[in-house]
């Protein structure tokens, strides 16, 4: 579904304006998505994400819902099961939580108590992370929650043009999809057509976002751009590092984690999301597992503490940095010395 | 047409059968049904019997929370503060809640309920520190009895009604007064907080602050009920409509239920209404969903507009009194505004204190990770911190 645009045609889009054609061009093609959540209509949504669909599409396809998180996500279980393919916005990360019983109990597990029967072809948006200097319950990283439940799609995306093909993708989908969107990153940009959208993205595969030989950074979201800094950063220190941008925590890309992680023999999984539970080490244990003998280092984690969010004042400490990324790359080397010289 | 003039349905009268033999209304609930029109004293004549102390009481508290509510914007505009959520207009109802309560009664606020705790005698500054972003809700709550800033929606109520409940099993007579807004009403939380406390009797006091909107949505878009008030109805117990705006009548409705609750008469649900001058927060566009003029109609009806009227009409809006008035309101405005102008002091080890009774050695591990990063940059070279992280020994290969 790729579609060439000439270089002309291209100009600086940010991820938030991505999302947002995403969600139109779905709803122009298929009348059967409805965008719900707080504040997604008139306001379009506190990040201007859902910005216009209510004037395009009106208030019942874009539609602002009273504040109740169970309740959205309850009714939107409703309308799926009628045919309806909803987006429901949930507006921030900690406040995704009253739903979990709806998201546990019933949109994950729909598929299987039916036998197939019932589907969810639904998108839950979730802005999530931190970085923005927002005030407690505004970063939670909370994917590992998303990850424990089978059932449930889990994507991020870290680009401009991910953040486009992605959400078609997952709003395609006939599973339900927690599209996780990396607030931090909404006002990145790119050089991107908004007039020939680029291609819809497939589920469950990895891109390597940089080649590389000495290691590997495996990470998503909003730690994308931060391992590619470090990257750069190495390389003065002689590390040649592979990137590689998950795109999809469920289903996950075993082959291009593995293909990468053989070639370069190191692996570092980087991610806010707390340490202890996190995603870095069911990562780290599939790595293991498939490429024990391609190994040449443990498989390290670089992550967020484990204590609750830390205030925005402190945040920087909490999160996972580009020396904090080097430290660990560094590590790796105690086990085995490198041929290719560098390293401290 | 009816239920039963719809095609297919049976127009045999006998089939109209009476409730089942064990239905009986438990509770009548004509008593428990809130005012067609919101309650007020001021502009009535039932001001008259209104105390001047307390309208003077009112008064000053009224112009001081505005003062804060000013000073504490200005701070978003320097950077001083991430975010301030005003309760410029509603000050009437954030004093009254205060003063409504003894000192052995507990407040529940939410994010927009700064000033009340500060009523209540919080200092200035402390209130401030969650917004500020240094630390979470960072007060004592057990020192003045006021529970963290609440930020999820209706969370807190439920607690108000545990608190409460447990007070009273131990034989306590306290209250707690927990405040929501409008929006805050949809959320499950705010359902079975209600259903819970008038099930237990629980001495609570439920305070809905209905400013108009839940950012950009309007109430009309919340709920279809002819008033908030009137959800009292359906869990059992009374539920008040109050103008949000007239202090002396909030002051008065929300003693009452007090009182109420605390000889044993239950909870009360008070509706205050009431409107958001200012936008949700500093982050927030409020010109994308409402428009000037019907700011304008709101501000014709300030709260301190109100009283002063009153205080004027009994002579007591004397130069020396508004003078007393402002310089306090100006003292305030002023301690707060060097106070959050020092940087705060922060030590970025606080991260690790703070989240178990007994640290956990992965805590200390990563401590002392923090500890060593921080010696790093504090030395200037960060590289000689490589591989020296103070990693866990157990994490080494
Ligand atoms: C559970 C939950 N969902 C969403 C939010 C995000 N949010 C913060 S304030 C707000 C609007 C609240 O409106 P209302 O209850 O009327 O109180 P007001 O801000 O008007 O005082 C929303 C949606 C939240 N804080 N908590």
């Amino acid at each position: 579904m790729t579609t060439t645009v000439p270089a002309t045609a291209r100009k600086p889009a940010t991820m938030a304006q991505a999302l947002t054609r995403a969600m139109r061009d779905a709803m122009a093609d298929d009348p059967s998505v409805h965008v719900m959540g707080e504040d997604v209509g008139t306001l379009g949504g506190v990040f201007r994400v859902t910005d216009g669909l209510a004037k395009e599409f009106g208030e019942d396809r874009c539609t602002d819902t009273a504040l109740a998180e169970a309740g959205i996500l309850g009714t939107a279980v409703g309308m799926a099961m009628y045919g309806l393919r909803p987006v429901v916005e949930m507006q921030f990360d900690a406040f995704a939580y009253p739903a979990f019983e709806q998201l546990i109990s019933h949109v994950a597990k729909m598929r299987n108590r039916t036998r197939g029967a019932l589907t969810m072809p639904l998108t839950i948006r979730v802005p999530y992370g931190g970085g923005i200097g927002g005030v407690e319950h505004h970063s939670d990283s909370s994917e590992a929650y998303y990850l424990a439940t089978a059932g449930l799609q889990v994507v991020t995306p870290a680009t401009v043009e991910d953040a486009y093909g992605l959400l078609r993708a997952a709003i395609a989908s006939d599973d339900p999809v927690v599209f996780l969107e990396p607030k931090r990153l909404y006002w990145s940009k790119a050089d991107w057509s908004p007039d020939a959208p680029t291609e819809v993205a497939p589920l469950g595969r990895a891109a390597v976002r940089r080649r590389g030989s000495s290691a590997t950074l495996i990470t998503y979201g909003p730690s994308l751009p931060v391992c590619m800094e470090a990257a750069e950063a190495a390389r003065s220190e002689g590390w040649d590092l592979e990137v590689v941008d998950l795109r999809s925590l469920m289903p996950f890309d075993d082959d291009t984690v593995c293909a990468s992680v053989r070639r370069t023999g190191r692996a570092v999984v980087v991610h806010e999301s707390n340490g202890f539970g996190g995603p870095g080490g069911e990562i780290a244990a599939r790595i293991t597992e498939r490429c024990f003998h391609h190994l040449e280092a443990p498989v390290l984690r670089v992550a967020g503490f484990d204590i609750p969010y830390a205030p925005p004042m402190l945040e920087r400490h909490h999160l996972p940095g580009v020396d904090r990324i080097l430290d660990t790359v560094a590590r790796l080397q105690w086990e085995s010395d490198r041929t290719d010289g560098g390293g401290e | 047409m009816t239920v039963l003039e719809q095609p297919g349905s049976s127009r045999n009268t006998s089939s109209l059968a009476g409730p089942p033999p064990s239905w009986r209304p438990r509770t009548d609930p004509a008593p428990l049904l809130p005012d067609q029109e919101p309650y007020r004293l001021l502009g009535t004549d039932a001001a008259a019997r209104l105390d001047s102390g307390l309208l003077t009481r009112l008064y000053t508290q009224l112009v001081r929370g505005r003062r804060y509510n000013a000073q504490a914007t200005a701070l978003t505009r320097q950077g001083r503060l991430a975010v301030y959520p005003s309760s410029t207009g509603q000050e009437a109802c954030e004093i009254a809640a205060a003063l409504a309560l003894e000192e052995r009664d507990w407040l529940f606020p939410s994010y927009r309920d700064t000033l009340a705790a500060v009523a209540r005698g919080l200092d200035p500054v402390q209130a401030l520190t969650l917004l500020r972003g240094d630390w979470h809700s960072g007060y004592d709550p057990h020192e003045h009895r006021i529970a963290p800033l609440c930020t999820p929606l209706a969370t807190q109520l439920p607690h108000a009604v545990g608190l409460a409940h447990a007070a009273r099993l131990m034989g306590d007579e306290v209250v707690a007064l927990a405040m929501v807004g409008d929006g805050g009403t949809s959320e499950g939380d705010f359902h079975e907080a209600l259903n819970f406390a008038a099930l237990w009797q629980a001495p609570v006091v439920f305070l809905v602050q209905n400013n108009g909107f839940a950012i950009s949505v309007p109430l009309a878009k919340q709920t279809a009920a002819p008033s908030l008030a009137h959800k009292a109805v359906g869990y059992g117990m009374p539920g008040r409509l109050v103008d949000g705006n007239d202090a002396p009548a909030m002051y008065e409705v929300l003693t009452e239920a007090v009182q109420r609750a605390r000889r044993g008469g239950g909870p009360t649900l008070v509706e205050a209404v009431t409107y958001r001058i200012e936008a949700h927060t500093n982050a927030d566009d409020a010109t994308r969903y409402r428009s000037a003029a019907e700011v304008e109609t709101w501000r014709a009806h300030d709260p301190i507009a109100l009283l002063e009227r009153e205080l004027a009409a009994r002579e007591l809006l004397t130069d020396a009194f508004v003078g007393d008035t402002k310089e306090s309101a100006e003292q305030l405005a002023a301690d707060l505004r060097e106070r959050m102008n020092a940087d705060p002091e922060l030590d970025p080890m606080d991260l690790f204190t703070h989240v178990f009774a007994e640290q956990t050695s992965q805590l200390r591990a990563q401590a002392a990770q923090l500890r060593a990063e921080l010696d790093a940059e504090a030395a200037g070279h960060t590289e000689d911190a490589v591989g020296a992280g103070g990693f866990a020994e157990e994490a080494r290969p």
